[in-house]
């Protein structure tokens, strides 16, 4: 799966299944401030990763992740180290 | 402190109409819900006949959070508060400004928890369960999700009692007003309607078996009878104190006047004859009646060989063959955890309107209850009061009485 393609569908998923208005997504945007996700989001947040991507997310990952384009770079590197 | 409660408001979702007045329909048109589920054949069931009811579309009526969190039984549930709180004319506002509980019947969350510990077994990781589920497979599902729903701040707790949880919430929600504690309560049933819900009761071989005639499948008190037929859905009645519902001008449909409950100690499948009688003689103490004043009698009666012969008799035992005698479970299948409610949605709606449903399918009923006065076919009949029956597993009982409201 290519950037473009991860990137398109985590934004598909927040959009479709965590009802994020679209116009909130933009690379730089802050996740915790746009997302308003409280501790049971997170919980669906790492379900859907996984059944979309193959690849689990931990409480070391989202404490890093600051900005949606962090949230990207995450994913699309958990998915390079799988293969 | 005793004190009048009165219903103010009622919704359903059962498989014979998704709405009040779809179901007055189907009632006085003696319409049949039940069909065969393809589902049911393929996974095993000795009986595939079921009610259906269509599954709720909540996306943009609930947030994520509050969809993610309910299982059917919940969604059903919530479709019948909605309209039964529209009816009683409360407000999203007034449910918040006041303090309103909430008692509502159900016995099991069955798909809830196969799904999550199916996702379980395949990942070997919990986690993955997601978020919903442990909200979703718990038997206080309904309750805590709609008291969350609704920002309820009353009393708060679902009741579990086989196949009167229903009527029992109903009959608890009596006492809690009555005795002054609480001045509006949403009470129901709501049962779940999915292959896995049913499956180890079907292992039983208590299902009816006329599977080329689903609707004449459910037939209680019919000497053919040969079992019962699953259903579900949710039903919601709003009770409230009458000085409540003077105080705030709420349309008054109906009075609660007596709640009986009895315990058959004996059998944990096999129901008898005089725990049922004892519960239908306690309701009528308690709301000071003798016998030949109740008009109509909405059976339990699920078409079962020997529940609907026990049932009989402990009527002939108490009432004689006096009172009108029918089973709306003749259209709607046994509606379980819900059953209980539903009917008093029934029964009030027959006496709102004038009539009493049929008990469909009954041709010939057994010998030995021929005395009961049992409708048949649609009866345009006024009356003013009426008892519902409902009993389950484990032998508990619990009876309703219910009276047309008039201001005395």
């Amino acid at each position: 799966m290519n950037k473009v393609s991860v990137q398109h569908t985590i934004n598909e998923i927040l959009i479709e299944e965590f009802e994020v208005e679209e116009e909130v997504i933009s690379p730089n945007a802050s996740l915790k401030e746009s997302l308003d996700l409280d501790s049971l989001d997170y919980v669906d947040l790492v379900v859907i990763i996984e059944s979309n991507f193959g690849v689990k997310l931990d409480e070391g990952d989202f404490a890093k992740m600051v900005t949606f384009q962090d949230f990207y770079e995450t994913v699309e590197q958990k998915i390079a180290m799988k293969q | 402190m005793s004190r009048r409660v009165v219903i103010t408001g009622m919704g359903i979702y059962s498989c014979i109409g998704t709405s009040l007045d779809q179901v007055r329909e189907s009632l006085f048109n003696g319409v049949s819900g039940i069909v065969i589920d393809q589902a049911r054949v393929e996974f095993g069931y000795k009986s595939p006949l079921t009610g259906m009811v269509p599954l709720p579309d909540l996306k943009g009526v609930l947030g994520r959070r509050q969809r993610i969190s309910m299982g059917e039984e919940s969604e059903y549930a919530y479709m019948a508060t909605v309209e039964a709180l529209r009816n009683a004319r409360l407000s999203d506002e007034e449910l918040l400004a006041r303090e309103v509980g909430i008692l509502y019947g159900n016995d099991s969350v069955s798909k809830a928890v196969v799904d999550a510990i199916d996702i379980a077994r395949e990942k070997r990781d919990t986690q993955l369960i997601g978020s919903g589920a442990i909200f979703k497979s718990m038997n206080s599902t309904v309750t805590m999700n709609l008291a969350t729903i609704f920002g309820l701040s009353g009393v708060n707790m679902t009741i579990s009692a086989a196949c009167a949880s229903g009527s029992h919430a109903i009959g608890l929600g009596f006492m809690f007003i009555q005795q002054g504690m609480q001045d509006l309560i949403i009470c129901g049933g709501a049962q779940e309607i999915n292959p896995y819900a049913m499956a180890s009761f079907d292992g039983l071989g208590v299902f009816a078996t006329d599977f080329e005639h689903p609707t004449l499948a459910s037939r209680p008190f019919d000497k053919q009878r040969t079992g019962l037929v699953p259903s579900g859905g949710g039903a919601t009645v709003i009770l409230e104190s009458y000085e409540s519902a003077v105080k705030r001008n709420a349309p008054i449909i109906a009075e609660v006047i007596g709640y009986g409950f009895s315990s058959n100690g004996a059998h944990i499948s096999t129901p008898n004859i005089d725990g049922p009688a004892k519960a239908m003689r306690r309701a009528l103490q308690q709301a000071n009646l003798t016998p030949d004043q109740v008009a109509y009698i909405n059976a339990h009666a699920t078409s079962t060989p020997i529940g609907d012969a026990n049932e009989a008799q402990a009527i002939l035992d108490v009432f004689g063959g006096n009172p009108y005698v029918s089973s709306t479970k003749s259209m709607t299948g046994h509606e379980c955890w819900m059953a209980g409610a539903s009917e008093i949605v029934y029964s009030t709606l027959m006496m709102q309107h004038g009539f009493i449903a049929p008990n469909i399918n009954l041709e010939e009923p057994d010998d030995a209850f021929r005395d009961l006065n049992f409708v048949s076919g649609t009866l345009k009949q006024e009356f003013d009061i009426y008892l519902s029956n409902s009993f389950g597993f484990g032998g508990t009982n619990s009876a309703l009485v219910v009276k047309k409201f008039n201001n005395e």
